[in-house]
């Protein structure tokens, strides 16, 4: 693409110019007039030499051919990851929404319009609304606890100590491990009576627990999970940014002679706002996208006590073949993931500082 | 140019055998869950290849599809997607919803011979004999019985040869078995398990006390009955007395539970027979469920079923193989070698399990139950039909609700859901 603009430009202009490969890269972006990093063909840029200048404006016609060509050769660019984005994301989109407005069609009988009734019917849907509660409270706990714990434990195993990389290891262990296999240890931890957790709880004394069988421990005890295996994955990333942190910050802090915490609120914390967005906004996916160890561990009982909302789609959808209800549920949490993006990119987003 | 020719015609030459056999032999896709301990998809592939090797012309494509659940959803997900296989290994009590997408079609309307399908058991029967037709065939099929460790029976001071008859010895002996450290229960008396389908366990308990679950049309449901309120008042009672866990029960680790001697008597399939009986480190026993009003329990495992997706010709072959799994040797040896009751009277009077019964009469009893079993609990829209009486059941379990409520609830659903199914 670059080739095709700079001959169309270079050829109407002073044969000495750079070639504008800021320009032609952002296409139809300069056209719009942005503010161009580097002289673009047809916007005039801050200060134009007058022989470039002169030669766009006479020349315009050829100029335009070559931002057509130019934004052709974009959308060609562009049109294979197009096509994959359209028909696994965005058409898949659209059909959900248009199944959610009609009946689950059985054997012969064929969907029909129902309009907003399988909307209405969630409202009345007790499991949903236990589902949509249980979710809140999942995400409510997992995200904040995981990430301050993975803020935690960079914090801890960023200076120089004895078994760092061993600690380090150790904390990123579990993201290693696939959740399946999370799920199963786990299912051994809490195995009443001879369970990791009842045996060592029996040394104080204290008896059985069914932990996953008990409508009260059962969601607790899956956050336990969560927050077990994310906080490992989320400390990677808040170790890297701790790592690229000029050192000499700290010693301008330290010869003003400022407190461990002041230093830490006021720099250490700013500058990992960057790394803190991109860790929520993979909690917050996170909170309703993994069900692998529900499936495992519980299958969202006891009496729906850790049904969450992905799970409760994908028994609707594929275990009772409820597709019009399934794709109604899809939407909603569609609608929710949506509403977190723009709340945490429009609020949380602008006072983020990216050096 | 002339590499290439020879190379074809060579090519052509070696494909021949493998293109005639292709066009020859009908091909079978053929889905099975894996439900039960033990080398299950070797016996199967097994059988695939001694079946082609009698009657070449039909290849039979056995595919492991997970669980009954993961097979169900994977079958329907083919089929409606138009690439299924001709048949599969389903629950038995999946039919109605297989019948409403239009899924399957009777096995009696592709066989012309009547005699063979009454050579089964008709406990094992029942749930595929839906308006006048055949919708399954019986494969796996199991009931539930209870398994007693005679070893906790004798330090118990019971008789280690005599298991409970009814609900009061089974309380009783419950009762005395269960051995308390302190505050600590070292070995619960009973586990009947409520993870997963506690309804199928529930059901055993409503049988016994009297009570069905539903119609044979699948249409009406009758959880809030007297009978079902006994029932799940004896679980939760034996809970409350401390003889049995609180609350839920795994029904995956109450096999190893037995094991570990953490409990002396447990509620669950034939099918976990051979595992119990390769590492039980006792003596152990298995029986009839104790009576209540009467005996009885629920059949429980997988049918085969016939899609009408599949061609005729399909049909008919799937059929030819049905009936070759299904002879009274093939059907012995199935039984002997996954601890699931063989399908059919003439089964048990094969000399391979006459010999078997006679090793081990362990195996039998499960047999000897057919006489009191009912169907197992199958209606429309089963899944979820199935699921709202599971929820009540946990529900009541855990404390939450209490359980004469926690029934009429699960009846209250179960109406809403099988209204638009009655006419």
């Amino acid at each position: 693409m670059d080739a095709t603009v700079t001959k169309g430009a270079g050829e109407a202009t002073a044969p000495m110019s750079p070639p504008p490969l800021a320009g032609g890269g952002r296409g139809a972006g300069a056209m719009r007039g942005d503010a161009p990093p580097a002289p673009s063909p047809i916007t005039p840029p801050p200060q134009p030499s007058p022989a470039r200048g002169e030669g766009v404006a006479s020349r315009s016609p050829h100029a335009r051919e070559g931002v057509l060509r130019a934004s052709l050769a974009a959308w060609g660019l562009v049109l294979p990851s197009l096509v994959l984005l359209v028909a696994f994301t965005h058409w898949p989109a659209v059909e959900t929404l248009w199944d959610s407005l009609h009946a689950t069609p059985r054997g012969s009988r064929p969907a029909a319009f129902v309009g907003l009734d399988n909307y209405r019917a969630l409202l009345d849907d007790p499991v949903f609304l236990r589902a949509l509660w249980n979710n809140t409270i999942y995400a409510a706990v997992t995200i904040p606890a995981s990430v301050i714990l993975a803020l935690v434990m960079a914090l801890a195993v960023n200076r120089t100590m004895p078994g760092r990389a061993v600690l380090r290891m150790a904390y990123f262990l579990p993201t290693m491990l696939p959740m399946i296999a999370v799920a199963n240890i786990w299912l051994f931890f809490y195995t009443p009576d001879y369970g990791l957790f009842d045996q060592v709880l029996s040394l104080f004394g204290l008896g059985r627990h069914n932990w996953l069988g008990d409508a009260a421990t059962a969601l607790p005890a899956i956050i336990a999970v969560t927050v077990w295996k994310e906080a490992g994955f989320f400390m990677i990333f808040y170790l890297a940014a701790l790592q690229t942190m000029p050192p000499d910050l700290h010693e301008a802090a330290s010869l003003d002679g400022t407190p461990r915490f002041m230093f830490f609120r006021r720099v250490t914390l700013p500058l990992l706002m960057p790394t803190t967005l991109f860790v929520l906004v993979n909690a917050v996916v996170n909170a309703f996208r993994m069900i692998d160890h529900v499936v495992v561990m519980t299958r969202g009982g006891p009496d729906n006590a850790t049904t969450l909302l992905l799970y409760y789609i994908y028994e609707t959808g594929f275990r009772f073949w409820d597709t019009a209800t399934a794709a109604t549920l899809t939407v909603v949490l569609l609608a929710i993931l949506a509403s977190l993006a723009v709340l945490q990119f429009g609020v949380f987003g602008r006072r983020v500082h990216y050096r | 140019m002339n590499t290439l020719t020879r190379r074809t015609v060579l090519g052509a030459a070696l494909a021949m055998p493998a293109i005639r056999r292709a066009v020859a032999a009908t091909e079978l896709g053929f889905y099975f869950p894996v439900a039960v301990g033990g080398p299950i998809t070797k016996i199967i592939d097994g059988y695939a290849q001694a079946f082609q090797q009698e009657i070449p012309d039909i290849a039979v494509k056995p595919i492991y599809a997970g669980t009954y659940q993961d097979t169900l959803t994977k079958a329907q997900t083919a089929l409606k997607a138009g690439s299924g296989p001709a048949m599969a290994v389903l629950l038995s009590t999946d039919v109605f919803s297989l019948m409403d997408d239009e899924l399957i079609v009777p096995i009696d309307s592709v066989a012309d011979d009547p005699a063979w399908l009454s050579g089964f058991y008709p406990a094992f029967m029942k749930n595929g004999q839906i308006g006048g037709h055949v919708w399954g065939v019986p494969f796996q099929r199991s009931t539930i019985v209870l398994y007693w460790n005679k070893q906790a029976f004798q330090a118990a001071g019971l008789d280690p040869e005599t298991p409970p008859a009814d609900w009061k010895s089974h309380a009783a002996m419950a009762a005395k078995l269960t051995r308390r450290e302190g505050g600590e229960t070292r070995q619960w008396g009973v586990q009947i398990p409520s993870t997963g389908f506690p309804y199928w366990l529930f059901q055993a308990l409503a049988i016994e006390a009297g009570a069905t679950l539903a119609n044979a049309e699948g249409t009406r449901t009758d959880f809030a009955s007297a009978g079902c309120q006994d029932a799940l008042r004896y679980w939760i009672a034996m809970g409350k007395e401390g003889v049995h866990p609180p609350g839920i029960v795994d029904w995956g680790t109450t096999p190893r539970d037995f094991l570990e001697g953490k409990v002396a008597m447990i509620w669950t399939t034939t099918g976990n027979l051979s595992n119990v009986r390769a590492h039980a480190t006792f003596p152990f026993g298995v029986a009839m469920l104790p009576a209540g009003t009467r005996r009885g329990s629920p059949t429980g495992g997988g049918n085969f079923y016939l899609f009408r997706s599949a061609t005729p010709g399909q049909q008919q072959a799937a059929l030819r193989f049905l009936r070759w799994i299904s002879s009274p040797e093939r059907a012995a040896q199935w039984g002997i070698d996954t601890g699931y009751v063989a399908t059919r009277p003439d089964a048990w009077e094969t000399p391979a399990m006459r010999r078997h019964a006679a090793d081990f009469p362990p195996a039998t009893v499960a047999r000897d139950q057919l006489a009191f079993a009912e169907p197992e609990l199958s209606t429309h829209d089963n899944q979820r039909v199935t699921q709202a009486l599971d929820d009540a059941l946990q529900a009541a379990l855990t404390g939450r609700k209490a359980p004469d409520a926690a029934l009429a609830e699960a009846q209250a659903n179960a109406d809403r859901l099988l209204r638009p199914f009655r006419s």
